[in-house]
């Protein structure tokens, strides 16, 4: 302890040749051990030395050593979609069906989710929890109505109330009429136990058509009382010590801004939405963590530093791309290694019409015109003259 | 001397204009027939001589090679009226709607033209993906102009029929545009024009998308084949091709016979038929050519399309030579590193050497071996690079004389050469590792257990590949990078791929139980078979006898200074952990390499398992002193074994009737708690799960009752056997099988389930006639109470092989499913590299990542993921002497 300082002189002499990682690692280590300085330096030597031989060669295929990551425990998960992953109310999507989704970049998930995290106000009281789930649910008069008629004699619509689900969702009748009246198709007047909307007679038709009537009640229907469009359901749970809402269905960019949220910790698994709210850098760790979550799920164990690399590639030009036809593999600048993938043809004849170059930078190319690819041992394009190293000799 | 090897640069692509095609061309093509009555080709024919030499002995008379070398030549056939090409018409088509019909200028104000053309060459040097963009935004404002800003003509909608008929909608009414002029409006569109359209005017010049000459494939592509029947079979594309000509010299003909316009236009659109389908024959909107036997024609875009088209087939994967297949089987006494090889297979393969002063007398010996005589010679090479093949010399004697430095031999594969091993799918980079050759007698490759988990093979008729590589790179290479100890580690997770598996776990299981004693003639077999060099130990025990045990005799295996603590899977969970003084043995605890307690299982040196005894020893020993441990340690478990005995008999999984009387129990309070919940179902008192309607709650409720009754099953079985139980000893230490299978055998096999779910299907309202409609008790659902040690009623037979079949559809949907996701990724990402400053780039030089995996850390290097084992290095400096 008393060697602190020695220590930080130490650590910044070799800070230039470490990670930032380790060198934190290291100091956090250390500085609660009382050893001699011999022995510091000879840790400190033990871990350049160990880096030193653990840094990647040059021209090493990490690309295809992903890929490779990936691809082989792939075939060792399961195909079910379906999994309980520890919300018994939801149906989530794991395994090798969302892996492909992830990769795929899907427009939206099979099975969107939202975790909601609470302020400090709401985190620890689950009555408050509840609340803010009932906020967040997508209520429509369809979910609160036992009962929702045409009257064609008064020419109205008759909404009979469930009092059950109105408590169950937290809805009340003044809601449901503010609601309606937002509709702004008829009046609307309360008799005892139902809600009656009178819609006026247009003077030109005289009566009004059973047609246009059954698309009022439609619309009724599905007028919104609360709630954010596309969550289907809202669920309280115990995380922690804490209560967080788990949605089925999401709406990302209007739930951060509802109060009560902590709008830093709250996220979704669709990914393009993450993209569109919080950006390309956000989609990227997004990425990474479904795919993590995914593997981890099916006690798969694989190198983070894969799973970086895929969404490096995803999101290096500043959008979500698919890994495949339609993005990564699709934008590739060589017309071979399009046409060496999928729909041969279609490439070959646009590279022929742009009077494309294609360079032989790649893989593919290479091995298609039998040369050494440019990887691994075949980077090196260094040839030995044996003449000169008989001449160094003979000097 | 040596001079650096060619390189191809770049590759242009683009169109072969008409006059080129002429040029090209050795001869016209005008006649349909192909050979005369006596055989020969038909000058001026499709099988023209001059096309190339396909017969064996002849020599091509325009190159003067015979076949083989001769790579054949280009031949054309001037249509009598132009056609479009299939593959071009959606470009044609945006091209006559972007330009003015009278004009031939593109619909955009010269002086944006300007611009654009500025801003487009700017763009191309830097960003050609938005110069794309840009051509694509100029199309569309194109398209958007109604009147020509260039000469104020107004512009017609052009329709296109697929697949490649064009109309023109004037007000006059609508206009057939025939080829001829599509053809004369492309040529009017000046060069700049047709650059912001995104076309590259040099190599592809519009018109030329409309053929007036189409050039005839040499022979070579398209050879004949000769049936058994002595019949010539010609190609598909011969066969299309002779269609083409066919219908060019009747059109021709009637055009010149002044036919009427209706008989020509009838013929010209039968000419577009089939040189559309020369081109693509699965253009929608029109019938595939057939062959006669009614099988559609492979023509020139079926060749290249798909998987066994000439892209993925030929050129992105290969075929080889000096390869071999065989069954695969398994020898635990060679090496990891190497590879068991038939002499058949040995005398068939060769290495080519050099001859040299050093090697000479060894070679001439070789080549009087012959290539019927293992080991022999099959070939030599002169100095002028002529082969002589051995099988036809007579005097080899002389022969083996004759060879001085610079003769090369080709030797058949002995012990100790390097060849390559491969099963398929391969799905990582350890799918083909490098071994070192052992020549055994046999039919089948032998590799050693160990390699198992990196191929996954089994043997259950598994084959595998092996080749050899010829060149000394190619063997350098695979030496010091492929070679079987270099890829213990994984770079998947940065752990062992390769280790102990099955009755390697349960032989040092077995061998370093407390209970194991050994003699010293035990003792010295067991040394001896580990090539174990040095003193044997004091015994442990010295009277009445000399005894030594296990765990003595597995220390005398571990460096001097190593040390190792972790809990074996043998732990039994006690309520207080006594940590390293564990009184069941249940803690490895290695000192200075000396096993002082614990027992040693998968979890401390099993194939894929991480951060294990045998992980450390691997990373601090390196991979010499692995490979050596994985051959010489993990024999001495196998004997071991072989000496104690190891069986599992039907014995270890029947537990006493007490036992089945609790599982019995068990199973009825189960059933009872089922009906129960039924009940509180039907009255409607069972209380929903928030989100879920009553009968999936109730699913739930009773899914999870009777799979809690298993578990209790399960855990009673199971409390019944013993410890030595041989079955039991190989799920407790993680050989194989795990204590569900033991349930299964001798309790109960429990719920059978098809997608995640009670079995429901079957009759209306049951699943099958035994059981009342609408019970939904467990039995009627597929719960098995029976075990596969008492058998299974043919009802629960049927529940469990309903749920066995669901398991084999789904392995063979996800194998397809993954495969074509880990072929998409590979295509992602096989371009990336590390560069020399650390940054992971693209070919172009686009940098993906700064640093890879932003610690510049290979995983396989890795320990478990971590770059650097900071609390390991510490506690080993710690630990040394001062």
């Amino acid at each position: 302890m008393a060697s602190q300082k020695l220590l930080e002189k130490k650590i910044k002499k070799i800070e230039k040749l470490l990670p930032k990682s380790i060198i934190n690692e290291l100091l956090a280590k250390l500085k609660d051990l009382d050893i001699s300085e011999d022995k510091l330096n000879k840790i400190i030597k033990e871990v350049v030395k160990e880096y030193r031989y653990v840094e990647v060669d040059p021209g090493e295929a990490v690309g295809t050593v992903a890929a490779q990551s990936i691809g082989e425990p792939s075939t060792q998960m399961t195909l079910r979609t379906f999994h309980y992953a520890g919300v018994r109310e939801l149906n989530v999507t794991l395994g090798l069906p969302r892996l492909i989704e992830i990769v795929d970049a899907r427009r939206e998930p099979s099975t969107p989710i939202m975790t909601v995290y609470l302020d400090e106000e709401h985190r620890y009281d689950k009555t408050k929890a509840i609340e803010m789930a009932r906020k967040i649910e997508y209520t429509t008069i369809e979910n609160v109505a036992k009962t929702i008629d045409v009257d064609l004699l008064t020419s109205s619509i008759i909404i009979v109330l469930d009092k059950e689900m109105m408590k169950d969702k937290g809805v009340t009748l003044e809601q449901i009429i503010k609601a309606l009246e937002r509709l702004k198709i008829g009046k609307i007047t309360i008799e005892e136990e139902q809600i009656r909307i009178s819609i006026p007679q247009q003077e030109a038709e005289g009566i009004v058509k059973i047609s246009k009537l059954n698309k009022l009640r439609e619309k009724v229907t599905n007028a919104r009382i609360k709630g954010l469009k596309g969550v289907k359901r809202a669920i309280v749970q115990k995380k922690g010590n804490e209560y967080v809402i788990i949605t089925d269905g999401s709406n990302f960019s209007n739930v951060l801004s509802i109060k009560g949220v902590d709008h830093r910790r709250t996220i979704t698994n669709d990914i393009h939405e993450i993209e569109k709210v919080l950006g390309i850098e956000a989609a990227r760790i997004a990425i990474v963590n479904e795919i993590m979550k995914v593997l981890e799920d099916q006690g798969l164990d694989v190198d983070i530093r894969h799973i970086l690399l895929i969404a490096d590639m995803m999101t290096r030009t500043g959008r979500v791309r698919q890994v495949g036809r339609h993005g990564v593999s699709g934008e590739k600048p060589s017309v071979l290694a399009r046409a060496a993938f999928e729909v041969t043809v279609k490439h070959l004849l646009e590279g022929a019409a742009r009077g494309e170059i294609d360079e032989l930078k790649g893989i593919t190319e290479n091995v298609i015109v039998g040369q050494i690819i440019p990887l691994g041992t075949g980077i090196v394009e260094l040839y030995m003259k044996p003449s000169f190293s008989k001449k160094s000799e003979s000097k | 001397m040596v001079e650096a090897p060619k390189r191809i640069k770049a590759i242009k692509f683009g169109l072969l204009p008409p006059d080129i095609i002429r040029k090209m061309s050795v001869t016209a093509i005008v006649t349909a027939d192909t050979y005369d009555e006596d055989g020969a080709p038909i000058d001026g024919g499709l099988m023209d001589k001059k096309l190339g030499s396909i017969e064996p002995g002849q020599r091509c008379p325009v190159c003067g090679n015979t076949m083989g070398e001769c790579p054949g030549h280009f031949g054309h056939l001037e249509l009598a009226r132009p056609v479009i090409h299939v593959g071009f018409v959606k470009l044609i088509h945006s091209l006559l709607k972007a330009t003015c019909h009278s004009c031939g200028r593109v619909l955009i104000p010269q002086k944006d033209v300007e611009r654009y053309l500025r801003l487009l060459r700017k763009l191309q040097a830097k960003w050609p993906a938005l110069a794309r963009r840009l051509n694509e935004d100029l199309l569309k404002k194109a398209l958007k102009t109604t009147t020509c800003p260039h000469c104020k003509a107004k512009q017609y909608k052009i329709k296109l029929e697929k697949p490649t008929t064009f109309y023109e909608e004037r007000k006059e009414g609508v206009r057939k545009l025939t080829p001829i002029e599509v053809r004369e409006r492309l040529e009017k569109i000046p060069d700049a024009d047709v650059k912001l359209l995104g076309l590259d005017p040099e190599g592809a010049r519009p018109e030329w998308m409309v053929c007036t000459v189409l050039p005839i494939p040499p022979v070579t592509v398209r050879p004949s084949i000769f049936l058994e029947s002595g019949i010539r079979a010609e190609d598909d594309l011969t066969h299309k091709l002779a269609d083409i000509v066919r219908i060019n010299e009747r059109l021709r003909e009637n055009i010149e016979a002044g036919a009427p316009e209706l008989i020509i236009e009838d013929l010209w659109d039968l000419l577009q038929y089939h040189v559309t389908t020369y081109f693509d024959n699965e253009v929608p909107g029109i019938p595939p050519a057939k062959h006669r036997s009614g099988r559609p024609l492979r023509t020139l875009a079926q060749r290249l399309k798909g998987k066994e088209g000439r892209f993925r087939g030929h050129l992105s994967g290969k075929r080889v030579d000096f390869s071999a297949r065989t069954v695969i089987s398994p020898d635990p006494n060679i090496s990891i590193n190497e590879v068991g090889v038939p002499v058949e297979v040995a005398k068939i393969l060769t290495v080519p050497e050099k001859v040299t002063p050093w090697n000479m007398e060894e070679l001439r010996k070789l080549i009087l071996n012959g290539p019927y005589k293992w080991p022999g010679a099959n070939y030599i090479i002169r100095p002028d690079g002529r082969r002589i093949d051995l099988r036809f010399v007579k005097d080899r004697k002389a022969l083996a004389e004759t060879i001085t430095v610079g003769y090369t031999v080709e030797r058949h594969l002995r012990d100790g050469d390097i060849v390559l091993f491969n099963r398929q799918p391969s799905l990582h980079r350890m799918s083909i590792m490098a071994h070192r050759v052992k020549i055994l007698p046999g039919k089948t490759f032998r590799l050693n257990l160990a390699v198992c988990p990196p191929y996954n093979a089994d043997f259950d008729g598994d084959e595998m590949n092996l080749h050899v590589p010829q060149s000394i790179e190619a063997r350098g290479e695979a030496r010091t990078l492929m070679l079987v100890q270099t890829q213990i580690l994984s770079p998947r997770y940065g752990g062992p791929i390769i280790g102990a598996l099955q009755d390697y776990i349960s032989g040092a299981y077995l061998l370093t139980l407390k209970s194991t004693l050994l003699t010293k003639e035990e003792v010295a077999e067991l040394l001896t078979i580990g090539k174990y060099e040095g003193e044997i130990p004091e015994p442990a025990i010295l009277s009445p006898k000399e005894y030594w045990t296990g765990k003595q005799i597995f220390s005398l295996f571990l460096p001097k200074d190593f040390s190792f603590i972790n809990k074996t899977s043998t732990c039994i969970k006690c309520e207080t952990c006594f940590y390293e003084t564990c009184p069941y043995d249940a803690y490895l605890v290695i000192v200075k390499g000396q096993l002082v307690t614990g027992v040693l299982d998968k979890k401390a040196i099993g194939a894929q398992v991480t951060e294990s005894m045998l992980h450390r020893l691997i990373k601090e020993y390196g991979e010499d002193y692995a490979r050596k441990f994985l051959d010489n340690v993990f024999r001495v478990f196998l004997r071991y074994i072989e000496k104690h005995g190891f069986t599992m008999k039907l014995d270890d999984v029947i537990v006493p009737e007490e036992a089945i009387k609790e599982v019995e129990n068990i199973l009825k309070e189960a059933e009872r708690r089922v009906y129960e919940l039924i009940d509180e179902f039907k009255k409607g008192e069972l209380e929903p799960i928030p989100g879920r309607t009553l009968e999936e709650t109730l699913e739930l409720r009773i899914m999870e009752v009777l799979a809690d009754a298993r578990d209790k099953a399960g855990e009673i079985a199971t409390k019944y056997l013993k410890r030595t139980n041989h079955a039991y000893v190989m799920a407790m230490t993680g050989a194989r099988g795990n204590i569900l299978n033991l349930t299964q055998m001798s309790a109960t096999l429990g719920q059978q389930s098809v997608r995640g779910q009670r079995i429901v299907r079957g009759y209306t309202k049951r699943t099958l006639p035994h059981f009342k409609a609408e019970d939904l008790g467990p039995a009627p659902k597929g719960f098995v109470y029976g075990s596969f040690s008492r058998g299974l009623s043919p009802v629960e037979m049927f529940f469990h092989a309903a749920g066995g079949r669901e398991g084999l559809v789904d392995t063979a949907v996800r194998t397809s499913q993954s495969g074509y996701m880990q072929r998409r990724l590979i295509n992602a990402l096989q371009d990336l590299k590390v560069e020399y400053d650390g940054t992971v780039r693209l070919p172009e030089g686009h940098i993906v990542q700064f640093r890879y995996g932003e610690d510049g850390a290979d995983p396989s290097r890795t320990d478990h993921g971590k770059a650097v084992n900071v609390d390991r290095i510490i506690q080993k400096i710690l630990s040394s002497e001062a």
